[in-house]
């Protein structure tokens, strides 16, 4: 009933707000054209096409002129596992209100429910996609909106699962309170400039939530990433910025909340890592800027690898974490400051809320660990309590310079 | 052997009256209602009663054991002046004093831990719980049975407590660090199965999930662990260490001069 | 009722019992005395099965004692310290015994229980009695059972002389009964009217083993206590 209620909405909304010199045709229903193809074979640029609910398994269909396409009752195009379902090109396309399902998979070609190639202008919006190779595949495109679509596919293996949203070589997208899950990578970005994705919900796929690789000048915020097979990865970029995000229970052998490879320049601010065996794993990057994050329950809250440098890590709450902070080598040259450590036990005696003696987030242990794993066998054992007691009264192996010299002796409020 | 069991009865109604007992009860339902009130997150209160499990169930339960054994002396010798026999009697002592230590132990740690968890995790607790308490009035009653004098017994006692809560510990450190270009999957778990107090605190570490810190190393523990066959284990080493234990000093004390 | 053969104790260096041989019989009150460490303590112990000894027989009513402990249910024992589980209670302890041993049936000999009074303090943890009443107890659990051989080590040391003279009453009252009665005692005087024969253990060896009627002719002291004086001096020389 409400659904019907919202299609008579949207048609009258339709009828009153395009311009006259528009048409609209009809798909299905009981006076509309038989085949989508057909309707999208007549309408000129600048029409609309709206599809009435039912099924249609139609072949490849084609977009290559600006056209609305509009699903009512959620019509649902079936791809019957051989092809990609709809393919859109050219300038100023929109896509909105339908269901697709069983795009065909391939391990040759990228098939997708939704193609979108050399294009300009493509709003893609309000759509199901399930059980599909790649959900929404954008190649060479520009002025993208990828918003509030449900996709659902079916892991399978890593190299025969595509990708969720899938950006190659685009600019200025906006990616925006997707849900995405059962895909190879929720998010994927190359070669991606410009854009952002906000407030997407990427849960359960096989590799990663985001993976993020040659795209610089992004923003991505209040997302959530959720039990990935290894989290969200963040690669060969510059000026990316990352904030309010969740990262959460991402844990498994090699799992992260957020693997950063490479990356300079950027900000990562206000974000939650929960539940992941590693928080943060930097490699190779500098030039960060990492505030206002909470980690907690993590692994390791972070994992900064001796390949990093300039990074700034201030103002993070850490609690709960088994290991707060682990690294490789013994030279260190990233500053920590004034951020609040649950393991912290000093005093403030001068009242100014940071804590009078510095806070060494290495422990001993987490450096027995590095070099031999299997030691973690020990954990919480009462000999490697003594040993980190005694390390931080006489400290010896762990970096001398990786300290917070201002720990605060209160979480920070974000 | 229903003889052995009333003894059992009156041994074990006369050590739940003890006031180290009463204590030791106590002070694990103040520590498991104090952690559960004031730390938020229960995984981690539980992490806390681990520790307490770890180290003061092994120091109580081998301590206690010990006095107790030196302090029946006398009662020990009159009842051997009944037509009972040698092994009723000792175990009898002994089946007396590791029930009221476990009692202590469900009372004190194991009902709170239900009362917030109720999963495999809380039974793992308790069963190791239960089985560790077993292990260590075993191995205390061996060292009893062995040395003549109380002082003598606690020392040897306390011992046993320092290298097995500590010193071993140290021990694998240096093993595994000694042997790091080897392949330690099987020695890792063969040493943890040489240490009742680390194997306990392993089979529960795995059950928390810190497996996934290990990489597939601890993908494979976790997998032995976490399994029904890895608590088989577990519990099956841990019965071991009551056992043969038990078996050694049932032997030096069927032909021991009172 | 009890014959030992050739028993033989050692304790690291020190030799307790040496070939020992000896035989007791029913209808006989025996003293084993003999000075500190001359191995009474380790004869007594290895004739209830708590000392195993090195070599030597020792026979109950007949039957070499060996693994099978069920021997024991004919003797009842009351050692020099008796000491109970602290928070077992008296009248428990009686409960224990009798039930550990209901197999037995039978009537149980519940006189010096009656006669200490120790009903009245049934429901009295052990740990609050007197080392006095507590020798009662074991006197009392000794003599419950109705055994056909008492070994009463040092029975009378920590009682007062009220006690010890019930003990005594009860000792002579049995005796005739076909019972045989072991007794060690430093406290000679006590043990005059009741002994019929001693044994006299010095260094682990049997020194002396006579009948009163005999030591009192070999020594030519009508007293108990000067008796044995002589035979230590004699055995000093």
């Amino acid at each position: 009933m409400q659904n019907a209620a919202k299609s008579l909405f949207i048609l009258a909304l339709l009828a009153t707000s395009f311009p006259l010199s528009a048409v609209q045709l009809i798909v299905g229903g009981a006076h509309g054209h038989a085949t989508i193809a057909g309707a999208l074979q007549l309408a000129a640029a600048g029409d609309t096409v709206i599809v009435m609910g039912g099924t249609y398994r139609e072949g490849k269909l084609l977009i290559d002129k600006p056209l609305t396409l509009i699903g009512i009752d959620r019509p649902l195009l079936d791809g019957e596992n051989a092809r990609d379902i709809l393919t859109l090109s050219g300038k100023n396309i929109t896509v909105m209100g339908f269901r697709f399902e069983n795009s065909g998979i391939s391990a040759m070609n990228d098939l997708a429910a939704i193609k979108c190639i050399d294009i300009t202008g493509v709003h893609i919006e309000d759509n199901q996609i399930a059980r599909s190779h790649f959900a929404i595949h954008l190649a060479n495109a520009s002025d993208i909106v990828v918003r509030n679509n449900t996709i659902e596919g079916v892991p399978r293996s890593e190299h025969n699962t595509g990708n969720g949203i899938h950006l190659w070589k685009c600019k200025n997208a906006l990616i925006e309170e997707n849900d995405i899950s059962g895909h190879r990578d929720g998010i994927y970005f190359e070669f991606v400039s410009d854009s952002r994705i906000r407030c997407n919900t990427s849960r359960g796929n096989l590799r990663y939530g985001l993976h993020f690789m040659f795209s610089n000048d992004d923003r991505y915020e209040g997302n959530r990433f959720i039990e990935n097979g290894a989290g969200v990865a963040v690669m060969y970029s510059r000026k990316v910025t990352m904030e309010q995000n969740e990262f959460l229970h991402n844990w498994g052998n090699a799992a992260y909340g957020l693997l950063l490879k490479d990356i300079t320049d950027s900000y990562i601010g206000q974000n939650y890592f929960v539940h992941n065996t590693v928080g943060i794993f930097m490699e190779g990057s500098s030039r960060m800027q990492i505030l206002w994050n909470s980690f907690s329950k993590n692994g390791w809250a972070m994992r900064v690898q001796a390949s990093c440098n300039d990074n700034r890590i201030s103002l993070n709450n850490f609690s709960g974490n088994t290991f707060d902070i682990a690294t490789n080598g013994t030279l260190v040259l990233n500053e920590f400051d004034r951020n609040y450590w649950d393991k912290y036990d000093g005093y403030d005696r001068t009242r100014d809320g940071m804590g009078d003696v510095p806070y060494r987030p290495v422990s001993m242990y987490s450096m027995v660990v590095e070099r031999n794993p299997f030691t973690l066998i020990l954990l919480r054992s009462i000999l490697i309590s003594f040993l980190d007691k005694a390390e931080k009264a006489i400290p010896s192996i762990t970096p001398e310079l990786l300290i917070d010299k201002q720990p605060l002796m209160k979480p920070v409020r974000v | 052997m229903t003889a052995m069991w009333t003894l059992t009865r009156y041994i074990f109604s006369d050590i739940i009256r003890n006031k180290v007992i009463v204590l030791y009860a106590g002070f694990q339902l103040l520590a498991a209602l104090l952690l559960f009130n004031l730390e938020e997150n229960p995984d981690k209160a539980l992490l806390s009663l681990l520790n307490i499990e770890l180290i003061v169930i092994p120091l109580i339960s081998m301590i206690f054991s010990t006095i107790h054994y030196y302090n029946s002396y006398e009662f020990i010798e009159m009842l051997l002046a009944q037509p009972l026999g040698r092994r009723q009697v000792f175990l009898s002592e002994f089946f007396a004093c590791a029930l009221s230590l476990v009692l202590a132990f469900i009372l004190g740690l194991g009902i709170p831990v239900l009362l917030h968890f109720q999963d495999m995790l809380a039974f793992n607790f308790l069963l190791t719980g239960t089985l560790l308490t077993f292990a260590c009035t075993a191995i205390a009653f061996c060292a009893a049975v062995l040395a003549r004098d109380k002082a003598r017994g606690i020392g040897i006692v306390l011992l046993l407590w320092f290298y097995f809560a500590l010193v071993y510990d140290g021990i694998v450190l240096m093993i595994l660090f000694t042997f790091s270009d080897y392949p330690l999957e099987r020695l890792t778990l063969l040493l943890t199965a040489l240490n009742p107090i680390d194997l306990t605190r392993v089979s529960m570490m795995l059950r928390m999930d810190v497996s996934a810190l290990m990489g597939y190393t601890g993908a494979l523990f976790k997998e032995f662990f976490g399994s029904f066959r890895g608590m088989l284990y577990t519990g099956g080493i841990l019965f071991l260490w009551t056992l043969l234990p038990l078996i050694l000093s049932l032997r030096i004390f069927r032909n021991k001069d009172l | 009722m009890i014959e030992t053969r050739a028993l033989t104790k050692s304790f690291k260096r020190i030799r307790a019992l040496q070939q020992v041989d000896l035989s007791m019989n029913e209808n006989q009150v025996v003293s084993l005395i003999g000075p500190n460490g001359s191995g009474k303590t380790t004869l007594i112990k290895c004739i209830l099965g708590l000392v195993r000894p090195d070599g030597g027989e020792i026979h109950i009513n007949g039957r070499a004692i060996g693994e099978d402990f069920q021997y024991r249910s004919a003797i009842g024992y009351m050692p020099q310290i008796g000491r109970y589980p602290d928070h077992m209670k008296v009248g428990q302890l009686f409960d224990l015994l009798r039930s550990l041993r209901a197999k037995q049936g039978g009537q149980t000999d519940d006189e010096l229980i009656a006669h200490y009074r120790l009903e009245r303090i049934f429901d009295q943890p052990m740990r609050t009695l007197s080392g006095g009443t507590r020798q009662k107890v074991s006197a009392a659990v000794a003599f419950l059972f109705d055994p056909k051989i008492y070994i009463l080590d040092e029975p009378t040391a920590g009682l007062d002389p009220l006690s010890s003279e019930i003990l005594k009453e009860k000792i002579r009252k049995i005796r005739e009964h076909q019972r045989l009665v072991v007794i060690t005692s430093h406290i000679l005087s006590d043990l005059d009217d009741l002994t019929t024969h001693i044994l006299y253990l010095q260094d682990g060896r049997v020194h002396y083993q006579a009948s009163m009627e005999e030591l009192r002719s070999f020594t030519g002291e009508q007293k108990f206590g000067k008796a044995i004086a002589s035979i230590m001096q004699q055995s000093n020389r």
